[in-house]
């Protein structure tokens, strides 16, 4: 981390002795501060207008489309969120505010929430946005038939109706104090309303108006010139270029044929960070690596098991070989330490092997012996991690059978079904969505089959309580309860790791998503030509 | 003169067999893999629910025959489909890659045939000499680097360290015919050096063969230079092994490139087919197959014709 400083600072003409003292300042601020971003770039700058963005993603395919119910990949978040808008918008400090909600109220039990929709918002093709374009972009995601990746997040919706041209009312099935927050969601975009039916062809209220788009190798679209942002947008036009391969990637980039791109291969970053007219961003997010393991199969039904797995695994060293250090450890909980609800009080579980005999004991055992399934397609280096994990393991007499699974199919085959396995999490903004998605009892995804009856029952209380300090208390319990009794091991937590021209100017980085929160085409702009 | 048509007859016939066994094999072949459309698309974000509203909508709850059926049915009337995924004509879909595809293999074999041949001619004119073994040496050398090596070999000293052609091969429907050209070179010269060992060697090999012959030796004694007497009398004896081999390799540079089109990230046919399978796209993956097995039928049948045509006994059956 220090080298990126030193670099930038020196690019800034300051002389090496305050170099060596800010680096180390810095060095030192890092330890503390879990979401890091370069010093220099966190000072407002001002964007200047102009030029041709290209930007390399490292997914996208053939089978991608403009519809938003099917967005899955950089390719198609990206140039979503370059085309639409979207109700609600995390900024850099990872506060919500509105985009095409002007604002917000909830009812006192937080079920009924009354959104004022902008005014004055055209979409590229001169509508003018009102109540009925946001009803029918999210009756999209909802119904029966709906084949929508978002469909679980609007099934909490009870009713949508508008109350007038500029407002919409929404009750829920039940409370939920996050609700803005599920709004969020990047397939959630708002097109205008053709015949009450949401026209899902790539119109949209964004920055950009659609060009042309080959998929799974191009996208390219221009400045719409009516945009109602007036602060951001500042690119004439992007291109965006789907690079499947980390080499090619980085080629392009050291090339000069794109400006940016995400996911650097983290074996050659460090080679990276010596080219001068390249600066490296390492983002903190809400991604991370679990293990689960199933709470209701043997051995994992023993809570002591449980814990003397989560003992025996050295986050540490995967955080050195697997992520390079770029990453913080994870607390065997889904909560980013940037989540406005993050325990501090939580102690960092450390890798202890005497601990986790202790605790094999308690389960009244000598030794153990279970399966993992690993997988490179849980995560990147998921079948190294596997194997750091077997030999830090072995030294508190638990034996790990390491079974590589077929990358192909492993969503289907192995994830869900295998009782101890290995899984990913782009993760969620608010700590109830995560929770509520992969940790409540009845949850689909439940992936370590968790009934934990106060762990469920503060996950129902905490969505109806308004006030932030008792759901800070509540939010907090549950990670130690999660930390301490689930089924998850969760080692690390990964940054999302970019590489940016230094032609590219930007302020403050979000990260709730990759790429600035996925709106680095409006958000960024040319420094110099 | 009468066994070419009859020879091109059989071929095309047993060539839309060879079509419509690979169609089965394919199809069958990716029941076989683990997960359908709906769970590879949907991915993590799969719920039993999604899944089955996919699969309804995709008529992919109808039995394995009656899907297969259909599908030869639309292929018979002309049409490929819809691509599964989303919905768009697979004609559509495959006709800018096959065109992308073509271009590539077209422009390795312009670099790479009249190199080869060359080289072999040298070869043999040079033979036993320290020519003949540096041209094997360096042939050999690069035919056995595997093709990624030698791309991010060119990349490194060509694009990287002298910046004067592009690592990445950017092209789309707009763009003009020069830069297309200057977007291909890198992959082009990778493919080149991949495939132009077995001509330059088969080509060798060919004329040395031939030299032994009394009309060479009769050639030789009417005082005729050695280069004319491979040129003119030994390579057109020659030319039909060559033939072959160079079809072999032409085939090779449409259906093969898979690993060259993800390095330098050309949007090839190779791309389309892996992007499919891993999703399952079955008409897609159809598709492809058949573009690649109509490939390998017409450029055997195109050699085996070129032989006949280069070898006058064959021409004039008595």
């Amino acid at each position: 981390m220090t080298k990126w400083d030193e670099r930038s600072k020196a690019a800034r003409g300051v002389n090496r002795r305050t170099i060596l003292k800010s680096a180390a300042a810095v060095g030192a601020m890092a330890i503390t501060s879990s979401s890091y971003i370069l010093p220099a770039l966190a000072e407002q700058l001002t964007p200047k207008r102009g030029g041709h963005f290209k930007l390399g993603v490292a997914a996208g395919g053939t089978s991608d489309s403009l519809d938003p119910a099917t967005y899955n990949n950089a390719f198609t978040e990206v140039f979503g969120h370059s085309l639409h808008g979207y109700l609600t918008e995390i900024d850099a400090e990872g506060t919500l505010t509105g985009e095409l909600a002007e604002s917000w109220e909830a009812s006192k039990d937080a079920k009924t929430w009354t959104f004022k929709v902008r005014q004055g918002v055209e979409f590229h093709n001169g509508k003018t946005l009102n109540a009925d374009d946001v009803i029918a972009s999210i009756n999209y995601h909802r119904g029966e038939n709906s084949k929508s990746a978002a469909k679980s997040t609007v099934d909490a919706i009870e009713d949508i109706h508008a109350d007038g041209p500029e407002t919409v009312v929404i009750s829920l099935k039940s409370a939920n104090a996050d609700f803005p927050y599920l709004l969020e969601d990047y397939h959630l975009a708002i097109v205008p309303a053709k015949d009450g039916k949401a026209d899902v062809s790539g119109v949209g209220a964004g920055g950009y108006v659609l060009e042309n788009v080959d998929y799974g190798v191009k996208g390219n679209a221009k400045r719409f010139a009516n945009y109602w942002k007036k602060n951001a947008g500042w690119f004439d036009s992007v291109e965006l270029l789907v690079i499947q391969d980390a080499t090619a990637r980085t080629n392009a980039l050291t090339t000069g044929q794109i400006h940016a791109m995400e996911r650097c291969d983290l074996k050659t970053v460090h080679l990276l960070e010596k080219n001068k007219n390249l600066e490296i961003v390492s983002i903190g997010g809400t991604q991370h690596y679990t293990m689960p393991m199933h709470c209701d199969v043997g051995p994992f039904d023993n809570p002591d098991v449980r814990l003397a797995l989560k003992y025996a695994i050295d986050r540490k060293q995967l955080l050195e070989t697997l992520l390079r250090g770029y990453g913080q450890l994870g607390n065997d909980h889904p909560i980013a330490s940037t989540n406005r609800f993050f325990n501090k009080n939580l102690p960092q579980r450390q890798y202890d092997p005497e601990k986790a005999k202790f605790h094999l004991k308690k389960a009244g055992l000598a030794n153990l012996k279970v399966t993992l399934s690993a997988s490179d397609a849980a995560f990147p280096g998921g079948v190294d991690a596997a194997v750091i994990y077997q030999q830090n393991a072995a030294k508190a007499g638990i034996t790990i059978d390491v079974v590589r699974e077929p990358s192909d199919g492993y969503w289907d085959n192995v994830w869900l079904k295998k009782p101890f396995c290995q899984s990913f999490w782009g993760g969620r903004p608010t700590a109830d969505w995560m929770f509520s998605q992969a940790y409540a009892a009845d949850a689909a995804w439940n992936e370590s089959h968790w009934k934990n009856a106060r762990f469920n029952e503060l996950l129902i209380a905490a969505r109806s309580e308004l006030d932030d300090a008792k759901r800070l208390e509540m939010y907090s319990e549950m990670q130690t309860l999660c930390s301490n009794d689930a089924g998850d091991v969760i080692p690390v937590f990964a940054n999302y790791v970019s590489a940016l021209s230094r032609k590219i100017g930007h302020n403050k980085i979000a990260s709730n998503w990759d790429l600035d929160g996925f709106r680095c085409t409006e958000r960024w702009w040319f420094a110099e030509a | 003169m009468t066994s070419i048509p009859k020879i091109v007859g059989q071929r095309v016939a047993l060539g839309a067999l060879t079509l419509w066994i690979v169609s089965l094999i394919i199809f069958a072949g990716i029941q076989f893999l683990p997960g359908d459309i709906a769970t590879e698309m949907l991915g993590q974000s799969a719920t039993p629910e999604t899944v089955a509203a996919f699969r309804k909508n995709l008529g992919l709850d109808l039995p394995l025959h009656l899907r297969y059926l259909s599908w030869l049915g639309g292929i018979l009337q002309g049409h490929f489909g819809t691509a599964l995924s989303n919905g768009r004509e697979i004609g559509e879909l495959i006709a800018p890659r096959l065109f992308n595809t073509l271009f590539l293999a077209l422009s390795a074999a312009l670099i790479s045939v009249p190199l080869a041949l060359f080289g072999g001619i040298v070869a043999a004119l040079y033979r036993n000499t320290f020519i003949d073994r540096a041209i094997n040496v360096v042939t050999l050398a690069s035919i056995s680097f595997p093709e990624f090596f030698v791309a991010y070999m060119l990349i490194l000293f060509l694009a990287v360290h002298a910046g004067i052609l592009p690592s990445l091969s950017d092209v789309d429907s707009s763009t003009s015919f020069l830069m297309r050209l200057n977007a291909v070179a890198l992959p082009a010269l990778t493919l080149s050096v991949v495939v132009l060992a077995h001509m330059m060697r088969m080509t060798r090999t060919s004329i040395v063969t031939l030299l032994g012959n009394q009309y060479i030796e009769t050639a030789r004694l009417k005082g005729m230079a050695e280069w004319r007497v491979l040129v003119r009398h030994a390579l057109p004896n020659a030319l039909a092994p060559i033939a072959n081999v160079v079809v072999l390799n032409l085939a090779y540079l449409i259906t093969g490139v898979v690993v060259v089109e993800v390095v330098f990230v050309y949007p090839g046919l190779g791309q389309l087919i892996v992007d499919s399978v891993q999703k399952r796209d079955i008409p897609v993956v159809q598709a492809c197959s058949l573009v690649f097995a109509a490939t390998y039928v017409l450029l055997n049948l195109t050699a085996d014709i070129l032989s006949i045509v280069m070898n006058p006994r064959l021409m004039h059956p008595k």
